[in-house]
């Protein structure tokens, strides 16, 4: 039993986290923003030099072979900066799709590609009335010559407005919220027939609506099964989750380091508030929450790479569960504690407090993975 | 990052486990499971069997009889022990007095008492809290007063769990009054059958009567008994609470009591309520994510880190939890819980019970797992602790 990092896992560590701290200040963060997709093109080509953005797929298609930890690391440190980079969008979710069911034509078309920082990827799977149930697919994938054609509106894609291209699913059979009958598709932005819509999400993010009108594409376009993508679609949003959770962590331990550092410097009736013993306990709660959840992430990013379907899933709705509810209390503690300034929008904790919350919704919320844990 | 154990602790797991299988008795492992109410005896029995074994003591060193035993495999048997239903074995004299014994006891005090906490001939109780004292423990009145080669004892302690069990007592004793109040504390044993010495069950809301007042009224004890020097007991008291972390926050035991909540709830078809259902999927989590956090503390220790404060933080959490699970068991059983049976829980009695058999114990063990955030230092107590030392405010 260890929970220490290995030489090349620290090695990542510090990497990452020296990075962030140098080139994501807020002030940093604030111009990034400004920038046309929203985050910094800059900070895009450096993740693609440090070797981050082909961390988890295989070394002949210029990866590295992480796994669960490494993805870990990289999220960590990425939610202590709130990086705005379609880190998650690109390389877990629509690179870790193209990786896990990839033909080998794809895999080398498009994974070198994400590693060297040239090409975007986005999944765009929600839909308007989807909520967190995967199997929620109305956009339809219709025989059409040796191809098909696409039909269909997805909304909140993170990062679609970057995206080169999309991972899209659709029903090829079956309806409804049937789990059988959905097969994914790799669409390019420039398709005929593909209309994007970006905007903003409330964390400073970016998210797109999707429309697909009679999008033709050929059969090598199919990513993975025909009729039967659901669980390939289960294991990459379960990466996912994971993810959210690393990047949690960062937000959750930036935000006490914050809050503590600021509860010893503001002073009130003469004296440091931090002195006060409801603050204390406070901050211990704050401090306990945090330890639950990080055993938590660890926890799911070990799980995630296992064949074991019944305890990934289990481990990885738990810590959904855990992060969820700790997120939310720290979050609101923080800004709590900080009084007025931790309201307005030049203070960082409520840009924190913004991501964190996003979190929560994304990809199954509280109630949805507790619903999914195995309780009897 | 290696969640798995080594092929040596994993044998180490098989070896423990089939200990448990050949010598727990089938009779002490029941009692446990069907939370009844256990007797000395029954402690003893188990004590005897882990005695000859050479297993009693497993953090203490092999010189003075232990097990010495790694974290790692502590924390294995503490799981195995936990899910086969093993009675508790009484942590005075061998997870608390024993190792200040052998840290600042002189050799004859070693020699004498060591092997007999071993052997079990001899069994301690804790004389720390009294009734004016219980957070603030150093604020304690009992007074040892020197009497030729001999102290004069007089004072009240209370919550002595087990005083009536007990062949001895460890006692925090003001022996300076002028000093500041650390600094005029001692450290006494203190032979529970010397005149003067005077021990009062009190009954708790559960019905039970685990706890007691102990009164001394003039006790001589020879001052050859007290531990190191006088008026530095206060750090050897520090020193005890610092022992023995690893299962401050009870995972084994919980998991044991969570797994019978679960089957209690099927009995009585509150799996099928999903707001019931949901209450126990989020306590099942906070129990994973404890458990997690005690086998990264763990870990540390291995590594040679010290845990310090956050070993607090395991204790906050798991009384919690232990709490939360017998409020929970209580909910499952709902009004069927409400007959009091208390001689249904003793070992022996032969009547019929009002409801099914795991009824009688529920709501006496809800009512009495409220202690376990007040004691070994409250919640709030060890909120302080985290406050101060971890955060540095």
């Amino acid at each position: 039993m260890d929970f220490d990092y290995s030489e090349e896992q620290r090695l990542l560590d510090e990497t990452v986290r020296r990075l962030v701290k140098d080139e994501y200040e807020f002030a940093a963060r604030k111009k990034y923003l400004a920038e046309p997709q929203g985050f910094s093109a800059a900070m895009w080509a450096k993740y693609a030099e440090l070797g981050l953005l082909g961390l988890p797929f295989a070394e002949e298609y210029g990866g590295f072979g992480g796994g669960g930890i490494e993805t870990m690391i990289v999220m960590e440190a990425l939610g202590r900066g709130l990086a705005l980079e379609p880190y998650l969008a690109t390389v877990v979710l629509g690179g870790g799709l193209i990786a896990l069911a990839g033909s080998d034509g794809q895999k080398s078309d498009i994974l070198p590609e994400i590693a060297a920082g040239k090409m975007m990827l986005a999944f765009a799977q929600g839909e308007r009335h989807s909520r967190f149930d995967l199997a929620h697919v109305e956009t339809t994938a219709k025989a059409q010559g040796a191809g098909f054609a696409l039909n269909g509106r997805k909304t909140v894609v993170l990062h679609g407005g970057a995206a080169h291209k999309f991972v899209v699913s659709a029903r090829t059979a079956g309806s409804g919220n049937d789990k059988s009958g959905i097969t994914l598709f790799v669409v390019d932005r420039d398709a005929k027939g593909v209309t994007v819509r970006d905007y903003p999400t409330v964390d400073g993010l970016r998210a797109a609506d999707v429309t697909l009108a009679d999008v033709a594409v050929g059969a090598d376009a199919v990513l993975g099964p025909r009729d039967n993508a659901y669980p390939l679609i289960v294991r990459a949003t379960d990466r996912a989750v994971a993810a959210l959770c690393a990047e949690a962590i960062g937000i959750i331990e930036t935000l006490n380091a914050m809050t503590l550092d600021y509860v010893k410097t503001r002073k009130q009736f003469g004296v440091a508030i931090g002195s006060f013993q409801v603050i204390q306990h406070r901050l211990v709660d704050m401090l306990i929450n945090a330890e639950q959840a990080k055993s938590m992430e660890i926890l799911a990013a070990m799980s995630i790479d296992g064949n074991d379907q019944r305890e990934r899933e289990r481990a990885v709705s738990a810590a959904k569960v855990q992060i969820g509810q700790s997120g939310r209390f720290v979050g609101q503690q923080a800004i709590q504690l900080h009084g007025g300034i931790g309201m307005t929008d030049e203070y960082a904790a409520g840009h924190y407090f913004k991501r964190l919350s996003s979190i929560e919704h994304t990809f199954g919320d509280t109630d949805y993975h507790l619903d999914r844990f195995p309780a009897f | 990052m290696e969640l798995s154990y080594t092929k040596e602790e994993q044998e180490f797991r098989q070896e423990v486990r089939a200990f448990l299988k050949e010598k727990l008795p089938a009779d002490l492992a029941r009692k446990v499971k069907e939370s009844k109410i256990t007797t000395r005896d029954d402690m003893m029995r188990w004590h005897r069997i882990l005695y000859e074994k050479g297993w009693i003591a497993p953090a203490w060193p092999k010189q003075y009889g232990g097990a010495e035993w790694s974290i790692i495999q502590r924390h294995i048997y503490d799981e195995e022990a936990a899910e086969a239903g093993a009675p508790a074995v009484a942590p005075f004299g061998l997870v608390m007095c024993g190792p200040v014994v052998m840290k600042f006891g002189n050799q004859k005090q070693k020699d004498f008492f060591l092997p007999k906490i071993l052997s079990g001939d001899i069994v301690f109780c804790q004389g720390y809290s009294e009734p004016g004292s219980g957070s603030d423990l150093a604020s304690l009145k009992t007074k040892a007063e020197r009497d030729g080669d001999n102290y004069r004892v007089n004072g009240q302690k209370t919550w002595t769990s087990m005083a009536r069990w007990a062949d001895w007592i460890f006692c925090l004793v003001r022996t300076d009054p002028a000093a500041k109040k650390q600094e005029g504390i001692s450290f006494l044993l203190i032979d529970m059958k010397t005149p003067g010495i005077r021990v009062r069950p009190i009954v708790t809301m559960d019905g039970g009567a685990e706890i007691n007042e102990t009164f001394f009224d003039d006790v001589i004890v020879p001052q050859a008994n007290r531990i190191g020097e006088e008026n530095k007991g206060w750090t050897y008291a520090k020193y005890l609470l610092g022992n023995e972390r690893t299962s401050i926050g009870q995972v084994g035991g919980s998991k044991r009591e969570l797994k019978k909540l679960k089957d209690i709830a099927k009995a009585e078809h509150m799996d099928q309520s999903r707001r019931f259902r949901d209450k126990v999927a989020l306590l099942e989590i906070e129990l994973m994510a404890l458990e997690q956090s005690n086998l990264r503390m763990i870990a540390s220790l291995s590594g040679g880190k010290d845990p310090g404060a956050e070993a607090s933080i395991l204790k906050i959490r798991g009384s919690e939890i232990q709490q939360r699970i017998t409020e929970l068991t209580f909910e499952a059983l709902g009004p069927v819980a409400l007959p009091f049976q208390r001689e249904a829980m003793e070992e022996g009695w032969n009547g019929e019970i009002v409801g099914p058999d795991y009824a009688p114990p529920v709501a006496p063990k809800y009512f009495n797992m409220r202690k376990t955030s007040i004691y070994g230092g409250s919640n709030e107590i060890q909120h302080n602790i985290l406050a101060k030392a971890v955060l540095g405010l």
